[in-house]
């Protein structure tokens, strides 16, 4: 399978597993949501959090070494430029209540006024910041 | 109880096995995907559109039912308002999502499967989260 095809695929996957945790328990499933919940929210409402992210974590990692691997773009590997990148999408995700699963997946799905600006706005700023990113770090040969 | 746990479990289990089937468990996949100007990969446009497909009709018919299979009641975002907070926020997180190419769901996939670079970013993230919640909560 081509990486377009795979992509598909795993897109069709991405979007049954929304629709069964909507059908079954009535969540989005929006990974910054489901993840700042468990810090701040009520009892009763942390076990599936953890249960959600256990899922995904353990298969997605059971499957990650199956995975083809594209070779690096830019060199941005750097530890403060990952930690100033985690920050700012913690901060981001949790101040515009979402990120690619949330407003993406789920809330383009919900045909959300929401989701579609945010989703705009990120993939907006994400592209500029590459086009910066390319203009002063050399692209990695 | 029970069943909802289960329920959890299985449906992150489905979005782990996307993840990682599309190829966005890799940040370079999707910086591909953002760098429109440079050698593009559309690969994050196909993801997106399968996964879209699915929730566009399947939501609907889930969200016609009275409650959710396993009891409780539909918990989704009832305003629709566009305002300054969601903007900003979007923006911020577009600019953190360029700067490395992970978004949540991938990166702890990416920790889970002993990636350094998602070692560094989570923490980050994690604190980056529990600051926001602090000063830029409505």
């Amino acid at each position: 399978m081509n990486a377009s095809a795979s992509g598909f695929v795993g897109g069709l996957l991405i979007g049954l597993a929304a629709t069964l945790l909507l059908w079954s328990i009535g969540r989005i499933a929006g990974i910054s949501g489901i993840v700042n919940g468990i810090t701040g929210a009520a009892r009763g409402d942390r076990a599936w959090r953890v249960a959600f992210l256990g899922g995904m974590m353990i298969v997605g990692a059971l499957l990650l070494p199956f995975v083809q691997t594209p070779p690096p773009r830019f060199q941005t590997g750097t530890t403060p430029l990952l930690l100033a990148a985690g920050f700012l999408v913690g901060f981001g995700t949790r101040m515009g209540n979402g990120c690619t699963s949330g407003h993406g997946v789920c809330g383009l799905g919900r045909f959300s006024k929401r989701a579609l600006a945010a989703v705009l706005t990120f993939m907006a700023t994400g592209m500029a910041t590459v086009f910066v990113i390319r203009l002063v770090v050399a692209p990695t040969p | 109880m029970k069943s909802v746990l289960v329920a959890a479990f299985a449906s992150g289990a489905l979005f782990g096995a996307g993840l990682a089937i599309s190829g966005m468990t890799n940040r370079f996949v999707v910086l591909g995907f953002l760098d429109v100007f440079g050698d593009w990969n559309p690969t994050l446009a196909f993801v997106m559109t399968g996964a879209v497909a699915v929730t566009a009709i399947a939501f609907r018919f889930v969200l016609r039912r009275p409650a959710p299979a396993c009891g409780g009641n539909f918990r989704v975002p009832a305003a629709d308002i566009v305002d300054k907070r969601l903007i900003a926020g979007a923006a911020i997180f577009g600019a953190g999502w360029g700067l490395a190419g992970f978004c949540p769901g991938p990166v702890l996939v990416g920790a889970a499967a002993g990636l350094t670079d998602a070692w560094i970013f989570v923490p980050a993230m994690v604190a980056g989260s529990l600051i926001a919640g602090k000063v830029a909560s409505p």
